[in-house]
Order: C-alpha cells, then sequence, then structure tokens
C-alpha cells in the first residue's frame, strides 16, 4: 500500500492506532471523572485494575501467538484446569508454593499438549485448540463435577488479593512487569523479529532457516504457562474454585488482542496496543459499573469496535485504490 | 464390496465408517442397559438433540464455505427473546407470526455476518466475535436484563415444540424434516454444489463462474435465519428467556460439526455426517448416567472425540508424494 | 479456413500498468496456434480476458465473425471457450462427473441429475480414452489426469475454442504424449486451439500456427514451418540472445559437499554425489524429477530418511544456502522492507546477543543494494513493490550476506527479465570463483549448458547421468532427463 517501509510503514499505522487507543482513553478517564466524583480517588482507581489484569497478563502471550499467525482459543479452559488442579493439591493440605507451582505447571502442561498438536499433529491451531478447550474444561468439570474447592492456605491469598505498594496491587504489578518484558521481547530482540516474520509467511521464514515449529511450540507453551498464572491470581482472589471459572474469557481475551491492533492474519501488532486495549476494556467495565450500567451494554460497544478495528484498513484501502486514476 | 466402498467418494466413507461406530456404540449401550433401546428413551434422545442438529446442519452451512459462525449461539438467544416479548405483548397472536419473526430476524442477523465477510472480506472469526457480543447486548437493552418466565408465555406458545406426532415431538420433526431436507438440497441442488465448489477451491469456483462471496454471504443468512427459528424453540421447550441461554453453546455446535466430519478447511461436509455428530453426542450423554459416570463427563468426551477426529484427518492429509518410479 | 476467434488491437491496462497494448490473435478452426513470449509479455491477461475474468480496456473480440463482450465465466462457456489452466482449477473435494459439469450441472424438476450427468461425463471420458471414471473424487487424481478433466470440461460445454495455458509445465514425457494425442483428436475434429508453452520441442510437435508477443504486443504471427527456431527466440526476446551466460572460468578445488546415499520415501532415492570449491553443479531434470525435494533436504527443511551428507569441516560454521523455487511464497516476505528480508537469515550477526538493530541492518542492506545493483528506493522498501528479478536479488542477497559454504539455488531466473537474469549468473559465477560451491538446478537447458562446470540429471527421483562441461549436448541431457 504504502510505498516506504516495510516492518516500519507497518510500525506508523499501528502507531496511528495506538494513538486512537489512547485518545479513547484520555476520553473514558475525562468522562468517569466529570461523571462520579469517587472515580479520581487512587482506592477506586486500584480496584478498577481488578477488572482486566488477570485476562491482560493471558493478553500478552496470546499476541505474540496471534502475530506468530496461530490461536489459542483454550486459554480459558486452561485456567479452569490450573484453577482445579490448585484446588485438590490445596485440599490436600499442601502449601503455598506446591499450589501455585500446580497451577503454572497445569497451565504449563497444557500448553505443551496445544503446541504438540499443532506442530507434531499438524491439526490447524483454530481445530486443536477448539478441542483442547473442550477436553480441559470438560476435564475439570469431570474432576469437579458440581463441588467448589475453597481450602486455600491463608498465604495464598496475598497473589490475588495482597498490594506491592501502597494502592499497586500485586496483580497489577505483574501485569506492568510482564507487559515491559513482553514488549521488549518483542520489538527490540531478534526473537521478536522472527515472531514477526513467522506470522507473516510460514513458509518463507522456513526457508530462511527459522525452525518456525519450535517457535510455534514455544508460544503456545508460553501461552499456557501464562493462563496458569492468570489462574493462580484469578483463584487467590476469589479464594475459591468451580469448574466453571473464568467461563468465556477466552474471547473477551482475543478481543482484547485483535482490539490491540494484532492482525488475525498475524505479522502484525504491537504489545503497546494490547496494553492500551487491556486499558480501554478495564475502564469501560469499571466506569460503566460506577454509572451502575451492567457490562453486558460494553460487549456491544466491545463488539462493534472489534470489526471496525478490522473494517477501517479494509475501507482505507479500498477508498485510496478508487481515488486513483 | 471392495470396488464399491473404493468408489465413494471420501465423505460417504467416513459417513458410513462413522455411522457403523454410532450404531455400534448404541448396540453396546442397549446390551448392558435395554431400556435404552426404548421407544419412549429414543423419543428423549432425539428430543434433546434436536437443537443441536438444526443448529449444527446450519453452522456446516457456514463452514462449507470457509466460514464460522461464532454469533450462532447469540443469534437463537436474541431471536429467542424476541419472540418471547414479543408474545408476551401479543400472547393471541399464536405460533406462525412468531416462526416468522425469528425466521427473518435470524436471517438479518446472519446476513450482516455475511455481508462484512463477503463486502469488505473481513475474517470471519472477527466478525462474528464481534457480532456476537453486539447480539448478546442487544438482548440485554431489549429485555433490559429482565427474565421472561413460563407465566408470561401463552399456551399455544409454549406447547408448539413440545406437541406430540406419532410419538415424536414436533421439535424432533423440524429437526428431522430439516435434516433430511439438507440431505436432498445439499446433494442435488446447483446452488448448494456450489457451495461446495466455492469451499473447495475459491479461485477455480471464480474461474467456473460461481462468486465465492455470495455463496458465504447466503450461507450466513440461512444459517441465521435457522438459529433464529431455534430461539424460539429454545425459549419454548425451556420456558424461559433472558440474556444469557445458549451461553457458549456456539462452541458445542462446532464441536458437533468437527465430530460429524465437517472441515474446517471448507468444501468437506455432510447432512448425514454431521446428525450422526450430533447423535453420537447426545448417544453419550443420555448413557453416561446408565453407565454410572457422571454427566460431568460429557465434555471431556466431546473433547477426546474431537481431537481424535481431527487428528485422524489431518493424518488423512498428508499424502506422499510419488516421484520415485517403482522398482521394476 | 476462417477464423473461428478474432482479436483485434486489445488493450489492458492496470493502473499505470499496460499489461496489453495491441494485441491481435486469429485462432482458425481445426489448427493449434502456440503462443509464445517471455513471461511479462501478456500471455495470461489474454487468457484471463478470454475467460471473462477480466474485461478488455479497449479493441474488439469476435466469434465466428461476430462482434462479442465476454462479460464473466459463464458468458465464456457459453460463447464455447474453454481453458486449461496452468495451476489446475479442479475441485479436489467433487467427483470428475461434477468437476465436468460444475455450475451446469443438468437439472431435472430443479434438482442436479445425478445419472443424465455421471451418462455424459462417461461418455466424454470414453471419447477421450481418459482411463479414469467418473464418479472418482478428482482429489484422487494425478496432476495429469486432471488437466484430462479441464479439457473433458471444454468438450461437456462444446467449447469451440481451446486455451492450453502450459498445460505440461509439471507433467513428464509419457503424460504429455498423452496429453498431446488427445489435443490432436481435438483438432481433428475443428476445433481451434491457443497452445501456450515455453517449450520449442512441445511446440514442433503439436502446433501448426504461431502468435508471438512480447511487452504486450503482438509482433509476429504466421505458420510454423515458413519460420525458425532461431527467429521465433529473436521476436520473443528482441535482442540477440549471445550475450547471457558470463561463466568466470574457475578450477574446482578440494571437497567441499559429500552427498551419500541420501533417500526420501517418494521423493528421491539414493542420491550420491560430490561438491568442490569454485565449481557450479547443475542438476537437471523435468519439473517433478524430485529436484526441489532434494535441494529442500539438502537444506535441512525436510528430512532424509536415509543417507549422509558431508559438509567440509571448515565449512560447517558457514553453512548451506538455498534460494527456494518460488520466491513470492518461499524467498522473501513481501511485506517487509528489503533491510528486514536481508536481515531475517543473518540475525544471528546482526544481534549477537538477541538485540536487534535498525542501523546495522540498514548498512548491511544498503551494502548488497549497491553489490547487486538492486533498484529499489532504499532498504526500507517493501519487497512486494519490487519487481521480480529485483525481488530474486533481494534473496540471494539474503544468503550471500551469510557468506554460504554452499549455495543452491533452484531455478533461480524463473520468470525474470533478461537483465536480472544475467545479474544473478554474473553473481553466481563470482561466488564460485571466489571458492564457494554451487548446486544449480534448472529446467532451462542453455542456462544449465552456459553455467555448470558439470551437470547431473535427475529422474524420477534417481540421479540418470553425469556430464561435464563441453562434453554435453542438450539432446543428450534431455534423453537422460525423459522416460526412455
Amino acid at each position: 500500500m504504502t510505498p516506504v517501509g516495510g516492518v516500519r510503514a507497518g510500525a506508523q499505522r499501528l502507531l496511528r492506532w495506538e494513538t486512537m487507543l489512547a485518545a479513547v482513553l484520555v476520553c473514558e478517564f475525562v468522562l468517569f471523572a466529570s461523571i462520579s466524583p469517587y472515580f479520581l480517588n487512587i482506592d477506586t482507581l486500584s480496584d478498577a485494575t481488578f477488572t482486566f489484569t488477570e485476562r491482560a497478563i493471558v493478553a500478552l502471550p496470546l499476541a505474540l501467538l496471534i502475530i506468530a499467525g496461530e490461536i489459542d482459543i483454550s486459554v480459558a479452559a486452561i485456567i479452569a484446569l490450573a484453577s482445579v488442579a490448585m484446588g485438590l493439591t490445596a485440599a490436600q493440605g499442601a502449601g503455598t508454593g506446591i499450589v501455585v507451582c500446580a497451577g503454572l505447571g497445569t497451565g504449563l502442561l497444557a500448553g505443551v499438549i496445544n503446541g504438540t498438536l499443532v506442530t507434531v499433529g499438524r491439526v490447524p491451531s483454530i481445530v486443536a485448540t477448539i478441542g483442547t478447550m473442550t477436553l480441559f474444561r470438560g476435564a475439570a468439570y469431570a474432576v469437579l463435577g458440581d463441588r467448589v474447592l475453597k481450602e486455600y492456605p491463608g498465604s495464598f491469598a496475598e497473589f490475588g488479593q495482597g498490594y506491592f505498594l501502597g494502592a499497586l496491587s500485586n496483580e497489577l504489578t505483574l501485569f506492568i512487569l510482564f507487559a515491559l518484558l513482553f514488549g521488549v521481547f518483542l520489538h527490540y530482540t531478534r526473537w521478536g523479529r522472527i515472531i514477526f516474520a513467522v506470522g507473516a509467511n510460514p513458509v518463507a521464514s522456513r526457508f530462511a532457516g527459522v525452525r518456525v515449529n519450535r517457535y510455534r511450540f514455544a508460544l503456545f507453551a508460553l501461552t499456557g504457562l501464562f493462563s496458569g498464572l492468570a489462574a493462580v491470581l484469578l483463584t487467590s482472589r476469589l479464594g475459591s474454585t468451580r469448574p466453571s471459572i473464568a467461563q468465556g474469557w477466552e474471547l473477551e481475551i482475543i478481543s482484547m488482542v485483535i482490539l490491540g491492533g494484532v492482525s488475525v492474519w498475524g505479522g502484525k501488532g504491537s504489545i503497546l496496543g494490547v496494553v492500551l486495549a487491556a486499558l480501554v476494556f478495564g475502564l469501560i467495565t469499571f466506569g460503566l459499573g460506577l454509572m451502575n450500567i451492567p457490562g453486558i451494554v460494553m460487549s456491544i460497544f466491545v463488539g462493534s469496535l472489534l470489526i471496525f478495528v478490522v473494517a477501517v484498513p479494509v475501507l482505507i484501502s479500498r477508498l485510496k485504490r478508487q481515488a486513483q486514476p | 464390496m471392495k470396488q464399491w466402498l473404493a468408489r465413494l467418494s471420501d465423505d460417504a466413507r467416513r459417513d458410513l465408517g462413522f455411522g457403523v461406530l454410532t450404531l455400534a456404540l448404541a448396540i453396546a449401550v442397549t446390551a448392558a442397559f435395554p431400556g435404552f433401546a426404548s421407544p419412549r428413551n429414543v423419543a428423549g434422545l432425539l428430543d434433546d438433540t434436536a437443537i443441536l442438529i438444526m443448529l449444527a446442519l446450519a453452522q456446516m452451512l457456514v463452514i462449507l464455505v470457509r466460514g464460522i459462525d461464532l454469533s450462532i449461539a447469540a443469534n437463537l438467544a436474541l431471536c429467542g427473546m424476541l419472540a418471547a416479548l414479543f408474545n408476551r405483548a401479543l400472547p393471541g397472536a399464536g405460533v406462525l407470526p412468531v416462526l416468522l419473526l425469528t425466521l427473518v430476524a435470524g436471517g438479518l442477523l446472519g446476513a450482516c455476518n455475511g455481508l462484512l465477510v463477503w463486502k469488505l472480506r473481513l475474517p470471519p472469526i472477527v466478525v462474528t466475535l464481534g457480532t456476537m457480543s453486539i447480539y448478546r447486548g442487544v438482548i440485554f437493552l431489549l429485555s433490559k436484563g429482565a427474565w421472561v418466565n413460563e407465566n408470561e408465555m401463552a399456551r399455544d406458545f409454549l406447547a408448539f415444540p413440545r406437541a406430540e406426532f406419532l410419538g415424536l415431538t414436533v421439535l424432533t420433526w423440524m429437526s428431522l424434516l430439516l435434516a433430511a431436507g439438507f440431505f436432498v438440497a445439499l446433494r442435488s441442488t446447483r446452488l448448494a454444489r456450489d457451495l461446495y465448489a466455492a469451499g473447495g477451491n475459491p479461485h477455480a469456483a471464480e474461474y467456473s463462474g460461481i462468486d465465492a462471496g455470495r455463496a458465504q454471504f447466503l450461507a450466513y443468512t440461512v444459517c441465521g435465519a435457522i438459529a433464529g427459528v431455534c430461539g424460539y424453540l429454545w425459549v419454548a421447550r425451556f420456558a424461559v428467556a433472558y440474556t444469557d441461554i445458549a451461553l457458549g453453546f456456539e462452541l458445542s455446535v462446532i464441536a458437533a460439526c468437527l465430530i460429524g466430519g465437517v472441515s474446517i478447511a471448507g468444501g468437506t461436509g455432510s447432512a448425514v455426517g454431521v446428525v450422526l455428530g450430533c447423535l453420537f453426542i447426545g448417544i453419550v450423554r443420555s448413557s453416561l448416567p446408565l453407565v454410572g459416570i457422571s454427566a460431568f463427563w460429557q465434555m471431556f468426551i466431546n473433547g477426546v472425540v474431537i481431537l481424535v477426529a481431527v487428528l485422524l484427518s489431518a493424518r488423512q492429509r498428508d499424502v506422499t508424494r510419488n516421484i520415485v518410479e517403482a522398482s521394476p | 479456413m476462417s477464423p473461428v476467434l478474432t482479436l483485434t488491437e486489445i488493450r489492458k491496462s492496470f493502473g499505470a500498468v499496460r499489461a496489453l497494448e495491441r494485441v491481435s490473435l486469429e485462432l482458425p478452426r481445426g489448427c493449434v496456434t502456440a503462443l509464445i513470449g517471455e513471461n511479462g509479455a501478456g500471455k495470461s491477461t489474454l487468457v484471463k480476458i478470454l475467460c471473462g475474468i477480466y474485461q478488455p480496456d479497449g479493441g474488439e473480440i469476435r466469434i465466428d465473425g461476430l462482434p462479442v463482450r465476454i462479460a464473466d465465466p459463464q458468458g465464456a462457456r457459453d460463447l464455447g471457450i474453454g481453458v486449461v489452466h496452468q495451476e489446475c482449477q479442479v475441485f479436489d473435494n467433487l467427483s470428475v462427473a461434477e468437476n465436468l459439469f460444475i455450475h451446469a450441472q443438468p437439472t431435472r424438476r430443479g434438482l442436479v441429475n445425478w445419472r443424465a450427468m455421471h451418462a455424459h461425463a462417461g461418455g466424454v471420458l470414453r471419447d477421450l480414452d481418459a482411463g479414469f471414471d467418473a464418479s472418482l473424487p478428482a482429489g484422487r487424481l494425478s496432476i495429469a489426469q486432471k488437466h484430462v478433466v479441464q479439457i473433458a470440461r471444454a468438450l461437456v460445454h462444446e467449447s469451440r475454442v481451446l486455451i492450453l495455458d502450459e498445460p505440461t509445465a509439471s507433467l513428464s514425457q509419457r503424460e504429455c504424449a498423452e496429453l498431446f494425442r488427445i489435443v490432436r483428436k481435438l483438432r481433428d475434429n475443428g476445433c481451434a486451439l491457443l497452445f501456450i508453452s515455453h517449450k520449442f520441442e512441445e511446440i514442433d510437435a503439436l502446433a501448426n500456427r504461431y502468435a508471438v508477443f512480447r511487452d504486450g504486443v503482438s509482433v509476429g504471427a504466421g505458420e510454423l514451418q515458413q519460420t525458425t527456431r532461431d527467429e521465433l527466440i529473436r521476436l520473443m526476446v528482441g535482442r540477440p540472445v549471445e550475450q547471457l551466460f558470463p561463466k568466470l572460468e574457475s578450477t574446482p578445488g578440494v571437497e567441499l559437499l559429500r552427498v551419500e546415499h541420501l533417500s526420501r520415501t517418494g521423493e528421491f532415492e539414493d542420491i550420491s554425489f560430490t561438491l568442490r570449491r569454485g565449481e557450479i553443479l547443475g542438476i537437471y531434470g523435468l519439473v517433478g524429477a524430485g529436484r526441489t525435494e532434494l535441494a529442500q533436504a539438502l537444506f535441512g527443511v525436510t528430512q532424509p530418511d536415509g543417507g549422509h551428507i558431508h559438509l567440509a569441516t571448515d565449512a560447517k560454521s558457514s553453512g548451506i544456502a538455498l534460494v527456494p523455487e518460488d520466491r513470492q511464497s518461499q524467498g522473501g516476505i513481501l511485506d517487509f522492507s528489503l533491510a528486514a528480508n536481508v536481515a531475517l537469515a543473518n540475525l544471528a550477526t546482526l544481534a549477537p546477543r538477541g538485540w536487534c538493530s535498525r542501523a546495522r541492518e540498514s548498512s548491511l542492506a544498503r551494502q548488497w543494494i549497491e553489490r547487486l545493483a538492486i533498484k529499489a528506493q532504499g532498504p526500507e522498501q517493501v519487497m512486494r513493490n519490487l519487481s521480480g528479478g529485483n525481488q530474486q536479488k533481494v534473496v540471494l542477497a539474503k544468503w550471500l550476506a551469510r557468506a554460504p559454504g554452499v549455495l543452491i539455488l533452484d531455478e533461480p531466473t524463473k520468470g525474470i527479465d533478461v537483465g536480472a537474469k544475467a545479474a544473478v549468473h554474473r553473481v553466481t559465477s563470482e561466488f564460485a570463483q571466489a571458492g564457494g560451491g554451487v548446486i544449480m538446478i534448472s529446467s532451462e537447458l542453455p542456462e544449465i549448458l552456459g553455467m555448470s562446470d558439470r551437470v547431473l540429471v535427475m529422474r524420477r527421483g534417481r540421479l540418470r547421468g553425469e556430464f561435464l562441461r563441453g562434453t554435453a549436448s542438450s539432446d543428450e541431457l534431455l534423453r537422460a532427463a525423459s522416460d526412455a
């Protein structure tokens, strides 16, 4: 489309998208601040972050995975399975350390299963993860049925309910930390560059000597691991596990990533965009709550935005083509 | 026999194999629990799977042309709510206007997906993910978050899908008729054959004068219309309408398609396979309590079956190339 | 002999690009007309106009003397124009019979009449002696059989004009002969055929008339018997051909690569050869002989089932590079900039600790733009916007920048213009002269003979002969490559 610069032109276009997201964010901020006197309270704002941090933490590795041209629909099911694993170890009387390891380990294992299906089994990732989503969620139901697990050790609550510094929650701290790590990794290292290349053209990447399947596998495992981490935070915050935990989150997390400007065709996207999209998400949920508007109404907004995001570039390029003689 | 098998299309062979498997499962369960094959039980099983069958057939149409409809359950819920509200406003209107209303409303909702995919060439998964959220939100706006309960529904509105005819409910008959209609239409109408062509090789379809985008639009519209009618049936059968009915059901529907042999790559799938896939799920579901396994295992078993099915079909795709000449 | 189809002064542009400037063509009844031209001469645009995909900007199309408009593919079919496309336009998921009648199935009371369809399809296939059943799923046919399906499709619709767009590109000798038998049968039945091909042997065997395009203009047409091959080449290229292949002399040195009994099931078997420093080793064979598969196994994209690859110890760190056959889907990432493409194979040296540097990438790219005379606005230009020849140079630059021990080139000059071709040959020669080893796979005999120090011939997955520079003739190579 544009005559200059490949990766950089893409980056410019994304930057424009990120500016739009930032503008939306500022508007939200001003709007809510003017509507509710409680909004600008530091504790209120800190509370607001709980509405999105767990999902946003999964959105980070998922963004990498989608940029690499794959998708994982099983993330929410992994959260449920990991939560069940933690609940069971806790019920055995295990300490906090072991409980957390059980959650992270289950997530990693689930991610490894996804990665194996896609790389070794050569099943398209959308089909494979629809299958494993049913499998993992099904396993959670099979093990737990309609029971609820809530015998967690006392110190376990620290992860999802504790504060790192003042009003800065542990969850938010983790998210900021990982957002920085992922951003630097994706945009400034050669491995990040290769992730973009794999998404833009896996065949050409293979012919450039990139071990494409290794990257795919690692990204699935990483997404699984972070789903495990989200399970630790969520379970710790709620203090209980049901098999229906995090139901429907997969679509919210994917929406977050796409809203952040990551291309579903792979090869394009940025961590900054995903972080901004997560903030937009969180603020809307919270602001609507302040105004006593139920969250479901927000889904109209998010859904429209999602379609808008992918439609805009198409419409622009079409207009450009018409403008040419 | 062998020759006859070799001449069958890959689809037909797969359906045959899966049919034998499903039948074997049914026989095995019956052998252990003779009550399983009782007319009462079979009728119940069919009634339970009827909506799944209709939605899976609808979804197959979309997957056939390389699409996917994640909004199918939200569409169902929205049309169900429309039906319930319409019925509450005009309790004496009867069932026919409700059926027409949901058919048209569902068709329009489906057409929205179809237009975005056809005219803007947006990725189906994103479009339907978006409309899924929008449709759910609209239900909430329409109903103001309230439930419509049994006591707010007219008697004939509730009775229609449950009425029995020749031992089977109207709901069951509708699903059987739809399946039969799909079977004939998919096999023997030019329009449906165009869908197979457009899904199998869109590029070649264009060279044959088939508009693949238009085929996608049609598939989404029909899918939406079926989902709309199912919305009414769902609401009447369960006698309640609220924002979250059939939440997450889109994934069960897609799972049924995958089990039934519909290829996500497009161009492959049959009515027989999809119905068998749904029946397989139904048989497993209704036999679990008999075997003494908790019903909570249902989903896990579905997951295993999907994975086995897709792994097998991935293996089938790996056709080895033959360049080396056969040694003399 | 009045022409069935007449094209006069056809024009077609895409934005600023003129694909067809002034093209005229006559297809007489019962006659095979060969359409000759380099890639980019406008042949495929013309085919797309004739099958109703594109509309011409100007000019006239007449069928049986009457002016017509080919509005869409269906219109083309109704006018009696059938096309056998180069890349098979066959529906693998449908039966052969349905493939013949796609979008035009016979119906009875609104429903597809399968019985009539199978009967009709079976009849047509029998007429062609096709040797396969109409009820078979098309996915189980070989590529040659799929071409026959496309011809049969034209017959079903009673096409009077049949266009064959490079149908033999991936066929074996035997399959070609079978295809030609069917084509001759159609010709004798009064069909007007347009045969697009790059292979003069086939043109001689099949066609009686010729038409030559160059840069979107008709530059010649007439009876084949009244012209010579040299004259056709002169028309096609527009300049003499001698100055191609500027091979630099180099003396092959020590052994660099030794391949022993390499096999991969279904692709190639028992391949053994050596490559020395400074040597250009040509591998000749027909498309589908297993050459590309061998190259991919040597490079490591696929794993061989058996055998060994020994690389000289001092070349191990620099390794083997592969410039693949298809530069658009395999060679480069079209949406990336030139610099990013060059960097992709060199990230280990450009970012030794993992940190990427735009400046280092840019300077590397700039260096190679200069060395290979790549026509680009700069290192940041998107690869998609480069011409085919320049894209190929970027792919070359990507690997040369890595200073590999062995460079494998798979059809390195396919579809690029003469200037770029010469540049690719020059760079290849220089690389060999500097002590590198080159394996060059090509289907072009002049290129193989002009560039190679030694030629290996492959047929059906096996090595069938070895020829030294200067001792091999094109006839010998062709014979070794074809089925005996």
